[in-house]
């Protein structure tokens, strides 16, 4: 068995008299991209600044490699590990090259700049001043920047919040190539797509606990065992409850099925409208409203 | 290259690239200086200067003969050498000091004299008249100079808390003594750079006096700025807010201005004041470059100012260094 990079016990987190974090237990094996999923105010942020080592745990334990994470060693963890902040502006008139090369030299063992140009598809902005980027090549120079030292973890907070589908496509991208390279990543986000694109594992948060745990795939065939078929208006005939049962929406109709077939033989044949029907799984979306009563959006 | 110098250079790179404040940042202290050049070339005072050493108490005074009190014996015979006073009159030793290269030494002499005679010994001293310019633009340098530094280092760190950039820097394996050290290098260098060249580029051009060595004014020049830089590594150490900076800034640079002797000598200001400003660095630093300039002193004579220099700095810097956060929350 691995030692896993990171476990975290009991992890508590209190501003003033919000508890923020309440009690997180997991593992973070090496290699894999573990995803905090929840909506805005779940406490994915917090979480992830107390992992980084930036925010100090109200109550609990870190531990790096089986290390507790504090003094020394929480020194010797930032040379480890690379982070992408939710915001960060870069100092004014440097040039992309410049930015990276000056952080390059915080590091013992730093990426070369032609490395991280390459990795990170800088090239065509590179000579430009840092913060007169569009959003998308902005978010991929810091993420150059947090790979900088050659990370053993890759740290980031709501990467693609914000950016158009195109550039967030393009970053997901770049990603899945240093997924490639074995870099361990524990990504923050919201947006249930970017989760089960591109986790492994996933902890779903709600007001700071954790509300479900696995893999995105896992997690669905544990919790939906049915087809979800979708109409565009409600039909008007009775259906047996045994082969479907409606479902809440907020426009036209819904059911669950374990027979999609047989369901819509049954809904032509009582003459229903089945035009634009279709048929889909359910996704993380649902399964967060399944879990929590609440949608990831709200 | 070691972080330290990677961030100086980036630093100065930020500095002179932003062409709008590089050209205001040398512009400015030039437009200053000739102006003042242009403006006092020829000071006319209204009235006469007797200055009262020692618990001197003249009799009655014609209106037209302003008085103004002094401590220290040597400064107001610096004063009545420069001709910024017309006599001095010294309670202790009895006695009346004129300048006799100065007419309106010798015309006030001759009035009293003529009118009311104090009875008095008098002595003679000599002494170039000194111009308005050639004893306000050491000010006017430790002017700008106190705001290159203040500012350059207070201002930019607040700003890069605020908009995190120090974030950024603190989650990489750096430490706060070496991001502030860099900061304080780069700042150092630019500073110097720019007043190094403003005053010795002035002197040359406008003639000013220059009594000293160039070796004791730079000296004097670096120590300043390391101490103007410490306090505003002090308002840095914490605030996120650049308005909270720029207040806290403006009251720290306003209050030097008006009570470090820039403009106005505080020989006459009332006695708190002048103790005020003996609690403000600016003080110690233009009084060493007019010591220097106007004068001729040598470090043996203007140690103390930079010795008091030297304590602002040490002190500063320890409280600096023990209030600084990357983060505002800590």
């Amino acid at each position: 068995m691995t030692t896993p990079l990171l476990s975290v016990r009991g992890l508590h987190k209190y501003f003033g008299d919000k508890h923020a974090v309440r009690g997180l237990d997991f593992e973070l094996e090496p290699g894999i991209c573990l995803g905090l999923l929840g909506p805005n105010g779940a406490g994915k942020t917090t979480t992830i600044e107390m992992l980084e080592g930036i925010k100090k745990p109200s109550r609990g334990e870190l531990r790096y490699r089986g290390v507790p994470l504090v003094g020394r060693a929480l020194a010797g963890y930032k040379a480890r590990t690379g982070i992408q902040f939710q915001a960060t502006a870069l100092m004014d008139f440097l040039r992309v090259r410049e930015v990276l090369e000056l952080f390059s030299s915080f590091y013992a063992r730093p990426a070369s700049a032609a490395s991280l140009i390459q990795l990170c598809d800088l090239g065509e902005f590179v000579d430009q001043y840092a913060n007169k980027v569009s959003g998308g090549q902005r978010q991929r120079l810091l993420l150059a920047v947090a790979l900088a030292g050659e990370p053993e973890i890759l740290f980031l907070d709501e990467p693609t919040t914000g950016l158009d589908p195109q550039a967030r496509r393009h970053f997901w991208r770049l990603l899945e190539r240093i997924k490639g390279r074995g870099t361990t990543v524990v990504l923050n986000t919201h947006h249930m797509e970017e989760a089960e694109l591109l986790c492994d594992e996933l902890l779903i948060l709600d007001h700071g606990e954790m509300v479900a745990r696995g893999a995105p795939a896992a997690l669905l065939r544990a919790h939906f065992d049915r087809q979800q078929v979708l109409l565009e208006r409600v039909p008007e005939l009775r259906i047996d409850p045994v082969l479907a049962t409606p479902l809440a929406t907020e426009r036209g109709a819904a059911f669950a099925t374990d027979r999609p077939a047989a369901f819509i033989g049954e809904l032509a044949a009582g003459g229903a409208d089945i035009d634009g029907l279709q048929v889909r799984s359910p996704n993380l979306e649902d399964l967060f409203l399944k879990l929590t009563g609440h949608g990831l959006r709200d | 290259m070691h972080p330290i110098f990677a961030l100086v250079v980036a630093r100065n790179k930020e500095f002179y690239r932003d062409r709008a404040a590089l050209v205001w940042s040398i512009c400015f202290p030039l437009l200053l200086i000739l102006g003042f050049s242009l403006a006092f070339a020829r000071p006319e005072p209204a009235v006469f200067q007797l200055g009262l050493v020692d618990e001197a108490a003249p009799a009655a005074l014609p209106e037209y003969v302003a008085t103004v009190d002094y401590v220290d014996r040597e400064r107001a015979l610096a004063r009545l050498r420069h001709h910024e006073l017309d006599l001095l009159l010294d309670g202790g030793a009895g006695r009346l000091y004129y300048n006799a290269l100065s007419p309106a030494s010798l015309a006030l002499l001759d009035l009293l004299d003529g009118g009311d005679p104090l009875g008095l010994e008098t002595q003679a001293v000599t002494g170039e008249a000194v111009r308005y310019a050639d004893w306000v633009i050491p000010g006017v340098v430790g002017m700008n100079l106190m705001f290159g530094a203040l500012f350059g280092v207070g201002f930019v760190i607040v700003r890069y808390r605020k908009n995190g950039v120090l974030r950024r820097l603190a989650a990489s394996p750096i430490s706060p003594l070496v991001f502030l050290t860099s900061q304080m290098l780069s700042r150092f260098i630019i500073v110097m750079a720019v007043n190094s060249a403003i005053l010795i580029s002035c002197t040359l051009l406008l003639g000013l006096r220059m009594e000293g060595s160039w070796l004791s004014l730079l000296l004097t020049l670096g120590v300043g700025s390391l101490t103007m830089i410490c306090v505003g590594l002090v308002v840095a150490s914490r605030i996120a807010s650049e308005e909270l900076a720029n207040g806290l800034l403006d009251t720290l640079s306003l209050l030097m201005m008006f009570f470090s002797e820039l403009w106005f000598s505080l020989d006459s200001a009332p006695r708190w004041m002048q103790w005020l400003s003996e609690l403000l660095p600016l003080t110690h630093m233009v009084r060493a470059l007019r010591a220097i300039m106007v004068e001729g002193a040598g470090l043996a004579d203007i140690w103390s100012s930079l010795a008091a220099l030297g304590l602002f700095a040490v002190f500063s810097l320890a409280l600096a260094a023990r209030l600084f956060r990357w983060e505002a929350d800590g």
